[in-house]
């Protein structure tokens, strides 16, 4: 017989038939294969839930459970009045309750940018890209009634909404809600200053700006 | 004894022994390709989705920042994706006949979320943190792809554990300064080598390939 399956190697010195051997390792592979088919599925998708999936458990059927009203978390009772309400007893305060250092107002122009100017646009001029498409404009932050408005008031207005605008509570945090009304006071002040609101050591800038300006203009025909 | 089998089939049992091997190693190759091909991986496949949000318009054209919808990517594992008051603050004023929207306003009516469909997904096995990423100047779209250009979303890369390993070993080839990370449309410069070499080093940013740094 010139066919035949060379049994020597390995397989015959256990012993084992080659059909058994064959059987065996379709077994395992088998068994393996069915093995990893259940841990993919057991250690894939755990029982356990994560961030925003819905659960068959509660009614809403959300995995995530709101807060029983009433309850206070440790560290969350909100006792101080002005940096929580933006009001000092009852009134809607001027003050802001930390100062307001540079840093703060840096965060405050990167918040602002992100929450704001779909519709205030980057200087607060109220005609951001969303109004352009249709938004029904917000008013100019540069207006005197704006500007003579007390901080308190952005602070209230980002809280709770205003008119057609909705609330941002849920996606800025309080500390945030000030430092976004201290640099809405910086970009009033950008709109309205006079030469002598610039450091004396800094008007030479401007100046020079000017000139090099004109310049350029007397240049063009 | 009769011989059973003409000589010429010692050819035939040649050949299927060593064809054997190249039938295995087809196998495997095909295998492979299977594993990174869109039909296994859903790389560049979008999803069906309750609407048919479409980030091309939102934060290409409009221009909005990421952090206006996925609000919690800087401070938590997560990004998540926008409860319906974020769409209604801009929805509830514009495009407010349009039909495409009208899941997202009986949503906003009924109080019900709106179920999207995850696009990025990791085993439970994989522990993944958005924050740190982020904050070492790892840029959305290096994960994401160019999302401002994506009508719907899809996936852009494998997932895979080598495709996390891949940047884990060498954080130079990808850290881009972290005033850029939400830019949608950030270009690698071409001095990449040498800037991510100096970012790496002002970041303080790790190698991290430790098995428990993934697997907890
Ligand atoms: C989706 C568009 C939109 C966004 C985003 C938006 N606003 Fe407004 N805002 C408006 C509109 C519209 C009004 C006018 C509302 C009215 O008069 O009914 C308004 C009014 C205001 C006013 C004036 C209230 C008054 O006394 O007249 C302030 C202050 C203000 N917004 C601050 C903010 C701040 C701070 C943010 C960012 C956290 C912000 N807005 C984000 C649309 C928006
Ligand atoms: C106007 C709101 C909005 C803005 C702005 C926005 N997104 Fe999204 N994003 C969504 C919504 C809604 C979904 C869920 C639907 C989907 O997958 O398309 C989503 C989904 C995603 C997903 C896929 C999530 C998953 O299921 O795996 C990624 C990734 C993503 N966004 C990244 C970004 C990045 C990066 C930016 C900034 C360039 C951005 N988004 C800006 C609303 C927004
Ligand atoms: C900051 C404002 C803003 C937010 C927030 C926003 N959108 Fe939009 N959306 C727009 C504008 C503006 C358009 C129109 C685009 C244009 O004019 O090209 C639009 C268009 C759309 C359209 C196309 C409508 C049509 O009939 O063609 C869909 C769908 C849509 N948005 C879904 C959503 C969803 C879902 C969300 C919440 C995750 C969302 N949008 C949040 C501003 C917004
Ligand atoms: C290092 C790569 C990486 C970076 C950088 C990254 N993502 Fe992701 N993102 C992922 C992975 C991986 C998932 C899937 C997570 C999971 O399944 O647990 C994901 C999931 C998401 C989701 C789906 C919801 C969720 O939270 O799981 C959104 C939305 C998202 N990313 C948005 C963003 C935005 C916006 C940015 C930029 C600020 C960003 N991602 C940066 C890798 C990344
Ligand atoms: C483009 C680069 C990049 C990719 C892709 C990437 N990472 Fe990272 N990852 C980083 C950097 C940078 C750090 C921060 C290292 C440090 O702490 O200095 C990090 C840190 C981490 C950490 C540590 C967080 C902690 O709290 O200790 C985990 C976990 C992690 N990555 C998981 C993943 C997983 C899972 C994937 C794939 C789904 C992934 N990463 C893909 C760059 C990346
Ligand atoms: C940077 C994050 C990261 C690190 C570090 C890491 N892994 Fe993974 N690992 C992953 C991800 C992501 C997957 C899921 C890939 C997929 O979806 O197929 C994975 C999958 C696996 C799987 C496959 C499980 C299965 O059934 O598909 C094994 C086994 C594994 N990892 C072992 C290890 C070991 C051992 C180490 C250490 C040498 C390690 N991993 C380090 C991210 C990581």
């Amino acid at each position: 017989m010139k066919f035949e399956l060379h049994r020597g190697r390995g397989v015959g010195n256990t012993g084992v038939s080659p059909f058994m051997h064959c059987l065996r390792g379709l077994a395992c592979l088998g068994g393996i294969a069915i093995l990893l088919a259940g841990c993919r599925l057991d250690m894939h998708i755990q029982p356990k839930y994560l961030p925003y999936e819905p659960s068959n458990f509660f009614n809403d059927g959300r995995s995530e459970r709101p807060v029983v009203p009433g309850a206070v978390a440790r560290g969350q009772l909100h006792t101080d009045e002005l940096l929580y309400t933006g009001r000092e007893n009852g009134v809607v305060s001027d003050k802001f309750p930390f100062p307001m250092t540079r840093a703060d107002l840096e965060r405050g122009r990167e918040r602002y940018n992100i929450y704001c100017t779909p519709c205030h646009d980057y200087t607060g001029n109220g005609q951001g890209m969303i109004v352009q498409r249709g938004f029904p404009p917000p008013p100019s932050f540069h207006l005197d009634s704006l500007r003579q408005a007390p901080a308190g008031h952005f602070f209230e207005v980002i809280t709770n909404g205003f008119g057609s605008m909705y609330s941002y509570a849920a996606r800025v945090e309080p500390e945030d809600r000030w430092r976004i009304a201290g640099y809405i006071r910086a970009l009033q002040l950008s709109q309205h200053a006079i030469l002598q609101d610039v450091p004396e050591s800094d008007r030479a800038k401007l100046t020079e700006n000017q000139t090099k300006a004109q310049g350029h203009a007397a240049a063009q025909p | 004894m009769a011989q059973i089998f003409h000589h010429s089939t010692n050819v035939l049992s040649r050949l299927s022994i060593y064809g054997g091997v190249f039938i295995v190693a087809l196998l495997g190759a095909a295998l492979y390709e299977i594993e990174l091909s869109p039909w296994y991986t859903d790389v560049h496949v979008s999803r069906e989705q309750p609407v048919p949000f479409s980030h091309k318009h939102h934060a290409g054209e409009l221009g909005i920042d990421c952090r206006y919808c996925h609000t919690s990517v800087e401070k938590s594992s997560f990004a998540g994706v926008p409860p319906t008051q974020t769409c209604m603050t801009c929805h509830s004023q514009i495009w407010t006949n349009s039909a495409m929207l009208e899941p997202v306003r009986a949503s906003y009516r009924d109080d019900k979320s709106i179920s999207w469909t995850r696009v990025n997904a990791l085993p439970d096995f994989v522990y993944f943190d958005h924050s740190i990423h982020v904050s070492k100047g790892i840029g959305c779209t290096t994960c994401h792809g160019q999302i401002a250009e994506m009508p719907l979303t899809y996936r852009a890369g494998t997932l895979y554990m080598s495709w996390c390993l891949d940047c884990h070993r060498q954080p130079e080839k990808y850290v881009r300064p972290k005033s850029q990370v939400f830019n949608p449309n950030y270009q690698v410069p071409d001095n990449q080598e040498q800037l991510g070499r100096e970012l790496v080093k002002e970041y303080k940013i790790q190698s991290l390939q430790n098995c428990s740094v993934c697997h907890r």
